[in-house]
Parts: structure tokens; sequence; C-alpha cells
């Protein structure tokens, strides 16, 4: 988990001062011309961690069937804004948010959210492999079990489609039955991917995938990654700046909680409009 | 800046002073415990036989045997392993899974710690009153009795003593009453390693589960419970066998009997291992020390067999749950 390590300012609003969500409702800075529409979109959001401010006013779309990577020094707040989407941060006690947060228009942050139905829809993957100590094929089901009525036959359907989606198929199609604690970490990885995706979610979040595996597998990855973005939305926070220069569509660059710039990602990185940005992926920094 | 050096002697000599220490306390705590093994080996042996174990007690040392106490002792663990077991991993799942860091959990946690430094003595007392006597329901009067017929799926009322199902309230004195007491004594033991087991699971597999959109029941019963059943199964066994041993509440809710024949339902009369071996021990006559010294063996082979049971379940059960 991300713990700043600097102390942010001290820069709280109550929700009674938040402006509303048109007047700040703005395209994000540098974006490319023709942007898609945003699947996730945050207007002022901000969020603590008790009495520190982790967060402050982001605004940022995410948009749709693209591949969105954050970046930033560690302490940034990118994994804190990452685990908002799906609501992960819940069961962290004294994390609170203000703000909008919303997926395709619905709002994702009131009591009255169903956070199993949100997650759902949001899938996660987290920066070290997490299979069950099941076999690879309870593995994959386990989450479309969770929210579908399935016939045995739907189940194998299921497992097959997942795991191909997830590039594993041909690796493990004979040992579905065998323990996912017997793969090598880059399959576990896309095991835990392809359990992601059985549940058919619209947005997968990545919280540094590949920062647990060796080069080769992180390359594998990476494929997946780029060919997965048809079909969803992804976000991924990385401290690897290749890795988003080669994977991302869009990077947004946070510094001490802040979004500083966020643009297409060839622009960010060859002309950052930010001296922040700039020196961060110039290696100056961080 | 030069640092003086430590003279290299006395810290060796250190070294070899504390290892010779260890070992001593070591060599005094392993002899204590085979000369125990051994003089009660010597002194019980020779009244092992078959007849011992399936005979009653008697009068004569000679054809009293230790039927009674050991079908005592496996109905009163038998009860207590039936409540105190989902009782303590109830507990656990509650206080782990659900009340995280929540006021009530402090107080429970705080309640659980305390309760496992109370004498067992004290469960007793709390026992006789609670589950003996039933707060004096009915004290003086006949007790209300029921049984229950499964197969006619109704309830006689008076109970038939004869049958399996014949309950009695107040509980009386009974195995009923023996085994309720014992899960109390054992439920802080059961509690905490149930708590221990639970901890032990890896945080990312709650993660993994959740993020799937599992409810916390979900995770607790497909994730968690699984992952740590063994460790709780190891747990349950040493708990059980810690009330296999106890002989203080067990006293004080029933106090000694001659009981001449095994339990038939959950009110019958009962005694148990320890209680009979503190009863022949106390006599006079030797006959009845090499009896009690046989009584002991038993004993022992009962309890090591349960931690040998405890082990091969955490040996063969437990997978990794972690790459």
């Amino acid at each position: 988990m991300t713990q700043p390590a600097e102390s942010a300012p001290p820069e709280r609003r109550d929700s009674s001062a938040v402006l509303p969500v048109a007047a700040s409702a703005m395209p994000p800075v540098g974006a490319a011309a023709p942007t898609p529409p945003a699947a996730v979109a945050m207007r002022r959001f901000s969020a603590w961690y008790g009495r520190h401010q982790v967060l402050q006013a982001i605004d940022l779309d995410i948009p749709e069937r693209q591949v969105c990577a954050f970046i930033g020094p560690s302490g940034c707040g990118k994994s804190t804004l990452l685990r908002w989407v799906n609501r992960m941060n819940d069961s962290i006690v004294g994390a609170r948010a203000d703000g909008t947060l919303t997926l395709h228009g619905s709002d994702l942050l009131g009591r009255t959210v169903d956070v199993v139905a949100l997650r759902r829809r949001v899938g996660m993957v987290f920066q070290k492999p997490n299979p069950f100590p099941k076999s690879i094929k309870e593995n994959v089901v386990f989450g479309a079990k969770l929210h579908y009525r399935l016939a045995r036959a739907d189940l194998d359907e299921i497992v097959e489609k997942a795991l191909r989606a997830a590039a594993l198929w041909d690796e493990v199609k004979d040992r579905l039955g065998s323990p996912a604690l017997g793969l090598s970490g880059g399959q576990q990885q896309r095991l835990c991917i392809a359990r992601a995706l059985a549940v058919d979610p619209e947005v997968l979040l990545m919280d540094e995938p590949c920062s647990a595996l060796d080069p080769r597998s992180t390359a594998s990855i990476e494929a997946l990654i780029r060919q997965l973005r048809t079909n969803y939305t992804i976000v991924i926070v990385t401290h690897n700046m290749q890795q988003a220069s080669r994977i991302s569509d869009t990077t947004a660059f946070f510094f001490e909680g802040r979004l500083v710039e966020n643009s297409a990602t060839d622009l960010l990185f060859t002309s950052p409009t930010q001296k922040q940005t700039e020196d961060y992926v110039s290696g100056r920094f961080g | 800046m030069t640092r003086p050096e430590a003279p290299l002697t006395s810290r060796t000599r250190m070294s070899q002073v504390v290892l010779i220490a260890c070992a001593l306390a070591a060599f005094i705590a392993v002899t204590a415990l085979a000369s125990l093994l051994l003089s009660i080996a010597v002194e019980g042996t020779g009244s092992l036989s078959w007849k011992f174990l399936t005979s009653f007690a008697s009068r004569k040392a000679a054809s009293a045997g230790i039927l009674a106490p050991l079908a005592g002792s496996v109905w009163v663990c038998a009860i207590c392993a039936f409540v105190a077991i989902p009782m303590g991993i109830g507990t656990a799942l509650y206080l782990e899974e659900y009340a995280k860091k929540s006021r009530l959990q402090g107080i429970i946690q705080l309640n659980i710690s305390n309760l496992a430094g109370v004498p067992s003595i004290v469960y007793g007392l709390l026992a006789l009153a609670v589950f003996v006597r039933c707060f004096g329901f009915r004290s003086g009067e006949t007790p209300l009795s029921f049984s229950v017929d499964w197969s006619a799926m109704r309830i006689l009322s008076p109970g038939d003593p004869d049958s399996l199902w014949f309950i009695q309230i107040p509980f009386g004195s009974g195995v009923l009453a023996g085994g309720l007491t014992l899960a109390l004594v054992v439920l802080p033991i059961m509690i905490t390693a149930s708590q221990e087991a639970l901890r032990a699971v890896p945080k990312s597999l709650r993660q993994a589960a959740e993020a799937l959109g599992s409810t916390r029941w979900q995770v607790a019963w497909r994730v968690t419970l699984p992952a740590a059943l063994p460790t709780m199964m190891t747990g349950a066994i040493l708990s059980i066998s810690r009330a296999l041993g106890e002989a203080a509440p067990l006293l004080v809710i029933g106090g000694f009997l001659m009981v001449m024949q095994t339990p038939t339902n959950l009110m019958s009369d009962f005694t148990v291992l320890p209680m009979q071996i503190y009863n022949w021990s106390g006599r006079p006559q030797e006959e009845f020390h090499r009896i009690a010294a046989a009584a002991i063996i038993v004993q022992l082979a009962v309890l090591l067999t349960f931690n040998a049971l405890a082990i091969f379940v955490r040996q063969s059960f437990q997978k990794p749950l972690q790459s």
C-alpha cells in the first residue's frame, strides 16, 4: 500500500465547498484530439487516511477501452487512487474520500453503492500474484461462480475463454486440475488476470502487476495488456516509465497527491508541459 | 577514532557459561519427566490388562477397572468438542473477519485473554450454578423432563429415561453438564487458536476474493476458513486433550462417584479418568496406587494419541498458501 512519505499541505475542503461537477468538467490537459468517452471520471476527488490527505482535488478522465498508466514517485497517491475505483480502501480504517468518482456516469462513492456489484464491473490485479491455493480451474471460476448461476458446461467454456484471453490456455490446458501454486510467477499473474476477466468486468485495475516478475514474464504480461485494451478499459499503476511508455495510451503523472499532468503517453514523455513531469520522466528525481 | 576492542576471551567464556546453563536446564527438565514416566511404568504396567480396561470400579483393587471413567471421558470430551469447536471457530471468525478493530472487539478480546487465565475450578463453580442447577430452576421439585423421539418427530413429556435423547432441566451433574463445563474451560484456548489460524491466512488471499466481488461471508467461507482449517483442527485437538486432563471443574459439579455403568444418555452420571486417578491415588492401600499408575498409563496413551493426531493433521493437510 502506498503511504505518502511527505506530508501534503493541509488543504482540506468539506463537501459543501466542492465546485459543481459541470464547472470543472473540462477535458483533461493535452488529451489527444478524438477522446473516447470516459469510463471512469473524477472531479475534485480528494482522499484521506485518517487526517492525512493523500489525494488533492484530482480531475481525471480515464478513456474507455484504452490503457491509462498512473506514474509518479512512491507515496504520490497513485495506488490509493486506483484502489478507490473498486473501493478496496473500504477495509482500511480511516480511509475516506470526497468529490466525485463515477463509472460510466454512475456514482461510486455513496454509501448506497453496492460494493460487490461494483467489483463485478471493476476487476483488479495485484502487485504480487495471489492465486488461491486451489486448482487452476477453481481459480478461474471463483469470481464467475460468485456472480452467475452456471452449469458445468458453462464453467468449462468460461475457463477456456478466460485463460485464452489471458494468453495462458496453451500452457495449462492439459493440467487445469493441478494446483495454481505450482505455476511460475508470470503464469500465476496471468492466471490472476484470467480470474479477473472471467467475471466479465468493464474496467481492469492493475497495481504494479509486473513488479514481482522477471523480464520475460513482464514482456508477456505487457503484450497481454496491449491485447486486452480492445475489450477492456485498463488502468495500470507502474513504477517503470519504460513500461508506461510501451503499453499505455494515456499517462497521468502524480506528485505529492496532485495530478500534475495527464495526456497522451507519447506527448507526456516527449514534450511534457510541466517542469515536474519533465524532471520525473527524464529521471532527474523519483 | 579508535575503538577499544572487547576482550575476546571473556566473550567466549560468557558464551560457554550460557551454553552450560541452558543444557543443565534442559537436562533437569527431561530427567524429571523421564523419572516420572519410569516410576509410573514400573508401578502400573503389572496391573494393565484387558480386564482392567473393561471392568467397573470395585472395592477390591484386584478386580477394579476403568471402564466407567474411560467411557465417561469419551462422552464428556465428545460433548465438549461438539460445543467448543463450532463456538470457538464462530467466535474467532466474528472477531477476525467481521468485528475487526471495533470497540466491541476490543472488549471481547480482553475478556477472552482474561478467561484463558481463570483457574479451571472457577469454571466448575460457574457450571454448577448455570448447568447443574440452571440458576435454581425448579430447585426442590422434580426436574422438568422430556425426551425427543426422532423417528416420530415428537417430544415426549415426561421423558423416557431409557431414551438416548432424555433431557432434564436442570441438567444435574450428568455428562451434558460435564461436557458443557469442559467446553467453558477450553473455549478461550479454542478461540485463540482459531484466531491465530485465521491471522496466518495471507491478506493477499482475502484481497483477491474481495476484489472479485465476494461478500464478507463468501470470503470467509470460500477462502479464509479452508485455508485456516488445518491449523484450527490442530488447535481443536489440543483443546480436547486439555479437556481430557481436567479433574478440578468436574469434581466441583459432581464430586466423585463410584459409577457402575457406562453413560446411556446425556443425563447419565459419569466419572472421568483424572477423577478416578485422583480417587485411587488418595487411598491408603498400596494396591490402589498400582492401579492408579495403570490408569495414568491409559490416560497418557490417550493424550499422546490425540497429540499425534494433531501433528498428523498439521503435517498432511497443511497446504502452502503462497508460492
